[in-house]
């Protein structure tokens, strides 16, 4: 279990994270969610016993990380933003070199190679000098560095970061992977990443944690301003018109309309979905697709002190989207 | 000591892969070579001794050079590269990254000052010089190029890339250096300590004529340690910062 109390950490004059207090329990996967520069790395870089803090306490399984960080960090992985890897060394023999780092026994250590090889799909690439590696391939020796000790707890600073899709999914498969068997924190500020593979999320904004809880209970926060997206194969005006009729409904926006299909997205509380679909059948309307709006995103600006800012500036680009694509269908 | 022995294992693996390693090695072995057929064969005849001991003193430069350059990767290219954050995040103290960093750079370096050998070798066979003579000049420059080293550790330590490190290294070095002619231009009780903090002059041409004397090797050992004492307290304190 890792217990954080008071947290702070000054860069200078500057403090980065300023008195955070948070609690995670043993075999949870928590996400840090922030936007660049609101203190997530920070704060998992005193996690991940890189940095210390200037106040505050970090208890790790009881172990405070002042007091004996050679403990913790034998029981925690690591996974900078960037690998470190050192290119001209081959994978395995970088793996067996942090494995032996960390303090597996020389006699296992190549067992532990090859099983951490397997777990994040490295086999065919043993050989491989880590510098020919592409991108994906650098960040699953990241992650197979961070776990080549078996470590309870696993920090990852955005794991999935400057991966194409495909490496995306594959990259929350193992994380997902982990779920029960390790503690794992990781960062992102990217929302879906963080609905998508973690438990429980930990927003943090100008160095102070915002919201804490699960997606369900931001979901919650968001109460009646919840947002519900539908897709319809109908002009947006006559949908519009059929929604907003709809009681409860606050507001309706188009957010697309093409070749005689309309997007739009109510703020309205997601219990309503059945009477909307019931309105839009009604009228002879074909639904092709009824979800929850962006909640978290929409939430997560909300949370965020500049997000109101943020926020009205993407409003203001999807009125003028709106209207401009309203203007060609006109 | 287990990790020291990794991270040197590693560096030296590194230094040995790469062709910058080769490269240094190439060029102290040019250097010195002509450095020995100019100025120790040629001119007027000299003593076999004589030829030795300006052999010792011309490799005194090179290796200085070469230890700057080899130590100027050290911690500057881990800091660069970001893999310090491995050895941050892994059970190993600060001071074992030092030593084994300086270890595996002494190590490349101790590699390169044997590969000069055949020079002294020449004279031997043709010469009349003692093996103590060939021993304490070499003992001199390891101990020379140890206490370079440890002064390039800790510049590489202060420094955020590998070229700055080189600048921040060269500077302490030549620092070191001027010590000896501050010595020459100042009154004691000043110059008796200018002198005695020189990192070559009084330490090394005792070492230069095979002489070795206690002082001087005290006087390289405690440069090195002040200088990776120095760069353990800098990698420590950047946790802080």
């Amino acid at each position: 279990m890792i217990q954080v109390e008071g947290l702070t950490k000054y860069y200078g004059d500057h403090a980065a994270i300023r008195d955070l207090n948070f609690t995670i329990e043993r075999g949870e996967v928590v996400g840090f969610l922030g936007r660049n520069g609101a203190g997530k790395t920070t704060t998992l870089r005193v996690l991940g016993c890189v940095l210390l803090p200037t106040a505050g306490r970090v208890l790790i399984d009881g172990v405070d990380v002042q007091r004996d960080p050679h403990e913790i960090r034998k029981r925690t992985g690591f996974l900078p933003d960037t690998p470190p890897l050192y290119d001209e060394m081959t994978v395995g023999d970088y793996l067996a070199f942090v494995a032996e780092l960390r303090g597996v026994p020389g006699s296992k250590v190549k067992a532990r190679v090859a099983e951490v090889e397997g777990q994040v799909e490295l086999r065919d690439r043993h050989e491989d000098p880590l510098g020919s590696l592409s991108h994906g391939y650098r960040q699953r020796v990241g992650l197979a560095q961070a776990l080549v000790h078996q470590p309870s707890l696993l920090v990852l600073d955005e794991p999935t970061n400057g991966l194409d899709p495909v490496q995306i999914v594959e990259m929350r498969r193992f994380i997902r992977n982990l779920r029960g068997t390790h503690t794992v924190l990781l960062s992102s500020h990217i929302l879906t990443e963080i609905s998508q593979t973690c438990d429980r999320i930990l927003v943090i904004e100008q160095g102070e944690i915002v919201f804490q809880g699960t997606e369900s209970e931001l979901a919650d926060r968001q109460g009646s301003g919840g947002l519900i997206e539908v897709e319809v194969q109908t002009p947006a005006a006559k949908a519009q018109a059929v929604l907003q009729a709809v009681q409860g409904v606050r507001a309706v926006r188009v957010v697309r309309e093409e070749s005689g299909v309309s997007a739009l997205r109510l703020e309205a509380p997601l219990e309503l979905r059945p009477q909307i679909v019931r309105a839009l059948v009604a009228a002879d309307i074909d639904l092709l697709r009824i979800d929850r709006g962006l909640l978290l995103e929409s939430t997560f600006l909300q949370l965020t002190k500049t997000g109101a800012a943020a926020s009205a500036d993407a409003s203001g680009k999807a009125s003028s989207s709106n209207a401009s694509s309203k203007e060609g269908a006109a | 000591m287990r990790a020291t022995l990794l991270i040197t294992r590693r560096e030296l693996a590194a230094y040995l892969r790469s062709w910058s390693g080769y490269i240094i090695i190439a060029l102290v072995l040019l250097i010195d070579g002509l450095l020995f057929n100019a100025y120790a064969l040629g001119g007027p005849d000299k003593r076999s001794a004589e030829v030795l001991s300006l052999f010792f003193y011309f490799s005194s430069g090179t290796t200085m050079i070469a230890s700057v350059l080899i130590s100027m990767r050290l911690l500057a290219e881990e800091r660069q590269t970001g893999t310090i954050n491995l050895l941050y995040s892994s059970p190993v103290r600060d001071g074992e990254i030092v030593l084994g960093k300086f270890l595996s750079a002494f190590t490349f370096l101790a590699i390169l000052t044997l590969a000069t050998s055949f020079m002294p070798a020449l004279i031997f066979v043709h010469g009349k010089v003692s093996l103590g003579h060939v021993a304490g000049g070499y003992l001199g420059l390891l101990l020379l190029g140890s206490a370079t080293l440890a002064v390039g550790t800790l510049g590489s330590a202060l420094s955020r890339t590998q070229v700055l490190a080189a600048i921040v290294s060269g500077c302490m070095t030549v620092g070191l250096l001027i010590s000896w002619f501050l010595g020459r231009v100042t009154e004691r009780p000043l110059s008796d300590i200018f002198t005695a903090l020189a990192l070559h002059g009084v330490h090394f041409q005792p070492f230069q004529a095979g002489i070795v004397h206690l002082r001087d090797v005290a006087y390289y050992l405690s440069v090195t340690y002040m200088a990776l004492f120095a760069a353990t307290r800098v990698l420590e304190a950047r946790r802080w910062r």
